[in-house]
C-alpha cells in the first residue's frame, strides 16, 4: 500500500472518517469543558452536526463512482451510502429527543453523544463491510456502544439490568457470528466476500459452508431482533432510558438489516436456496412473536419492543425473496419504518406528567382532549408503523410483499398479510385509548426538540405521499447496486 | 525423525499437564501445570512453523493471563474443595458431555473435506524466503491497517464505557491543583509580624 492508494482510499471514507475524527475531538472537548460550564450541551450540540455533516459527506460521495477499499476490505457504493445518510440522520435525531431528557434526568453527561457518534460508525462500517472482518469490527464498535448506553442510567437498576441483559446475549450472538465466520473462512480460504462468493457458486452445498451461513445469519438475527433470537428486546427497551431505546429502534435496526441485506445476496447470493428457508422461519416466526406478544403489553416501551420483533419479521419478508426487488424494498420498509418509529417514541417522551415520566398506554388516556396536535400526530404513526393504507408507512409493507409475490412465494405473504391484520389490533388500541377514553391528567408541555419530532414525523406520514415516486427511484437506486 | 519425536514428546506433556490441571487437589499446583500445557502447546506452534504464535502464547498467556490466574487464586479465600464436592454428582453428566464433544471433534477430524477452491481463493498464503513475523507485520500494518485501527477504536469504546458506568466524582477530595501551588504570592501566605519581646504571639 503506497501514500497515494491509502490517501485514495481514504478519501472514500470521509463520512467515516469525519465521525472518528469528530468522535475523538469532542471527547477532549468533553474532559476539558466541564458540564458545570456547558460542556456536555455544547458536545450534544456538535455532535449533532457532526452526524449531519457525516450524512452530507455520504450524500457528496454518492455522486461519485465509489468503489472498493483497502483491498477489498471496505466497499462504497449507493447501497452503502442511502443506508449511512439514513443512520447518520436517524442518529441525529436521536440525539435532538435525547437532550433535554438527559438533563431533567441528570444523566447528562458528555459521553452520550460520543458513544452515539461511535455507533454511527460503527454502523456506517457495517453497511459498508465487505470482508468478514470488517462486518465484525463494525458489528462490534456498533454494540459495545449500544451496550454502555443501555446501561447509561447506571443508579436505576432496571436499565443496568438491560444493558447487562443486552451486553450478556450480545456477546452470545458474537460468538455465534464469528464461529460462522470461521467455518466460512475454513471452507472458502477467504474472509472477503468476493472469495467467498466464489466458494460459495463453486461449492453450494459444502456442508461446512452451509453450517457457517446458519451460524453467521443466526448471529446476525440477534442483532436485529429476529425471532427465535428476540427475547432481550423489550427487556431493553423498557429499561433502557427512553431516548436510548428510539435510537435502539431507529439506525441500528436498519444498520443490521442492510448488512444482513448484503451479505446474503453478496457472498451468499449462490446459496439462496439454503438460505431462504432458514429467512422464511425467521420471518414468520417474528412475525408471530411480534403481533401476539404485543397484544398483551401494557407498556407502551414494551409495546414498541414488540412492535419492531413484527416488523422485523415483515422486512425479512421481503428479503426471503431474494431477489433485487427483495433487497430495496427492505431499504424502503425501514426508511418509512424509522419515520414512524422516532415520531412515536417523540410521542412516549412528551408523556411527562408533573411526578415524572409516565409509561403506561392507559396514561395516554383521552390525549384527543388534552393535547389534540399530539394525539393527531401518534394516530397518523400508529396507522403508518401498522401499514394502513393512505399513509406512508403501506407502501413500505405493499412492496416487501410484493417482492414476495414476485419470487413466488404467495403463501409466506398470505401468513405475513393475517399477521399484519392482527398487529393492527394494537395499535388500533393506543389509538382508541387516545380518543376514546377519559382524560386522567394533563402532560407538562414537551421540550422542543421532541415536540417538533413528533409533529414533524406526524406530518410525515401524509405528506411524503406525493414524494413517494421520487423516494422508491431512490431505494431502488440504491438497491440495485446489489443482490439480483 | 526427530521432529516427529518432538511432536510427541509436547503433545504428551500437553495432554498430561491438561489432565492435571483438572485433577489437581491444590488449586496453586493447577495453575502451574496450566503454564506447563501452555509452554508445550507452544512448542507444537514451533513445530508448525508459527513461531509468531508460539511467542504471543508465552507472552500474553504464560506472562499476563496465568500469573494472574495466580494472583487471583493466593488472593482470594476460595474454598476449594467444597467447590469441588458437587463434582461426582455431576461426573456423569460431565463425563457424557465430554465424550459427545471429543465425539465431535474426532468426527470432524475424519470427515473434512476442503473446498475444492480453497487453494486457489487463499487470501493470505505464507510468502516464501520470508519468516512468520514479517509475513504477519506485513499483513496487519499494511494490508490490513483499516482492521488494525477499527480494532483501535472498539477498544477505545470499551476504555469510554469503563469510565463511564464506573467513575464517580466525589465531592469533598482534595486534589492537587498545579495552577493555585505556582501562582501562590508570597503575601497569601506569609504574614510578618511584629513580636513585641516577652509578649509571644497570641
Amino acid at each position: 500500500m503506497t501514500v497515494e492508494t491509502l490517501l485514495a482510499d481514504l478519501s472514500l471514507m470521509t463520512p467515516e472518517l469525519v465521525l472518528a475524527i469528530g468522535a475523538l475531538v469532542l471527547l477532549l472537548v468533553g474532559v476539558y469543558w466541564r458540564s458545570e460550564h456547558g460542556g456536555s450541551r455544547i458536545v450534544m450540540r456538535l455532535s449533532m452536526l457532526l452526524l449531519v455533516g457525516a450524512a452530507g459527506a455520504a450524500i457528496y460521495l454518492a455522486q461519485g463512482p465509489g468503489g472498493d477499499t483497502f483491498n477489498g476490505a471496505f466497499t462504497v457504493d449507493a447501497f452503502g451510502l442511502y443506508a449511512k445518510t439514513a443512520i447518520f440522520l436517524a442518529a441525529a435525531v436521536a440525539l435532538l429527543l435525547a437532550f433535554k431528557y438527559l438533563e431533567t434526568e441528570k444523566l447528562a453527561k458528555f459521553e452520550y453523544p460520543v458513544l452515539v457518534a461511535l455507533a454511527a460508525l460503527g454502523m456506517a462500517i457495517m453497511v459498508s463491510a465487505d470482508d468478514l472482518i470488517t462486518l465484525y469490527l463494525g458489528l462490534e464498535l456498533q454494540s459495545l456502544s449500544l451496550y454502555i448506553l443501555a446501561a447509561f442510567n447506571r443508579d436505576s437498576l432496571r436499565a443496568s439490568e438491560a444493558g447487562l441483559k443486552y451486553f450478556v446475549l450480545g456477546a452470545l450472538s458474537s460468538g455465534l457470528l464469528l464461529y460462522g465466520s470461521s467455518l466460512v473462512y475454513g471452507f472458502s480460504g477467504t474472509t472477503e466476500f468476493a472469495g467467498i462468493a466464489i466458494a460459495a457458486s463453486e461449492e453450494g452445498t459444502n456442508v461446512g459452508l452451509l453450517f457457517g451461513l446458519v451460524f453467521v445469519v443466526s448471529g446476525l438475527a440477534f442483532k436485529i431482533s429476529a425471532a427465535p433470537f428476540h427475547m432481550w428486546t423489550p427487556d431493553v427497551y423498557e429499561g433502557a432510558p427512553t431516548p436510548v431505546a428510539a435510537f435502539f429502534a431507529t439506525a441500528p435496526k436498519l444498520a443490521a438489516r442492510a448488512l444482513l441485506a448484503r451479505v446474503l445476496t453478496e457472498p451468499f447470493g449462490a446459496m439462496v436456496d439454503q438460505w431462504q428457508q432458514v429467512i422464511i422461519l425467521l420471518a414468520i416466526l417474528s412475525m408471530a412473536v411480534g403481533s401476539f406478544g404485543a397484544l398483551i403489553q401494557t407498556n407502551i416501551k414494551r409495546l414498541m419492543g414488540y412492535s419492531s420483533i413484527g416488523n422485523v419479521g415483515y422486512a425479512l419478508v421481503g428479503l426471503s425473496a431474494g431477489t433485487a426487488i427483495g433487497v430495496w424494498s427492505v431499504l424502503l420498509y425501514f426508511t418509512l419504518y424509522i419515520i414512524g418509529v422516532a415520531g412515536a417514541f417523540a410521542v412516549i417522551l412528551s408523556m411527562r406528567k408533573a411526578e415524572g415520566m409516565v409509561e403506561r398506554i392507559d396514561d395516554l388516556a383521552g390525549l384527543s382532549k388534552t393535547r389534540p396536535t399530539l394525539a393527531w400526530a401518534m394516530t397518523a404513526l400508529m396507522f403508518s408503523i401498522g401499514g394502513m393504507p393512505f399513509l406512508v408507512g403501506f407502501f413500505g409493507k405493499f412492496f416487501v410483499f410484493y417482492a414476495a409475490v414476485e419470487a413466488g412465494l404467495v403463501w409466506l405473504v398470505i401468513i405475513a398479510v393475517l399477521f399484519s391484520s392482527v398487529s393492527i389490533a394494537y395499535y388500533l388500541r393506543v389509538v382508541k385509548v387516545i380518543w376514546f377514553d377519559e382524560p386522567t391528567g394533563e402532560f407538562l408541555p414537551a421540550p422542543a426538540g421532541v415536540a417538533f419530532v413528533s409533529r414533524a414525523a406526524g406530518l410525515a406520514t401524509v405528506l411524503l405521499l406525493p414524494i413517494m415516486i421520487g423516494l422508491i427511484s431512490l431505494v431502488v437506486n440504491a438497491g440495485g447496486g446489489i443482490g439480483g | 525423525m526427530l521432529q516427529a519425536a518432538a511432536f510427541y514428546i509436547f503433545s504428551a506433556i500437553a495432554v498430561l499437564s491438561a489432565l492435571m490441571v483438572v485433577f489437581a487437589k491444590n488449586p496453586v499446583r493447577a495453575v502451574l501445570f496450566l503454564i506447563l500445557a501452555f509452554f508445550s502447546a507452544a512448542g507444537l506452534f514451533v513445530l508448525l512453523g508459527a513461531e509468531f504464535l508460539a511467542m504471543i502464547l508465552v507472552i500474553v498467556y504464560v506472562g499476563a493471563v496465568a500469573v494472574l490466574f495466580l494472583f487471583v487464586v493466593m488472593m482470594l479465600d476460595i474454598d476449594f474443595a467444597e467447590l469441588k464436592a458437587g463434582f461426582a454428582e455431576n461426573a456423569v453428566l460431565g463425563g457424557a458431555v465430554a465424550v459427545v464433544l471429543a465425539g465431535i471433534l474426532i468426527a470432524t477430524g475424519f470427515v473434512w473435506v476442503d473446498a475444492q477452491s480453497v487453494e486457489a481463493n487463499l487470501q493470505a498464503p505464507t510468502p516464501e524466503n520470508m519468516s512468520n513475523v514479517a509475513a504477519l507485520g506485513a499483513l496487519i500494518y499494511d494490508r490490513y491497517v483499516l482492521f488494525f485501527q477499527l480494532a483501535g477504536l472498539v477498544l477505545l469504546v470499551a476504555m469510554i464505557g469503563a469510565i463511564v458506568l464506573t467513575l464517580r466524582h466525589r465531592d469533598g477530595v482534595k486534589r492537587q491543583d498545579m495552577h493555585a501551588q505556582v501562582t501562590r504570592k508570597r503575601k497569601d501566605s506569609v504574614e510578618i509580624v511584629d513580636v513585641e519581646p516577652g509578649e509571644g504571639i497570641g
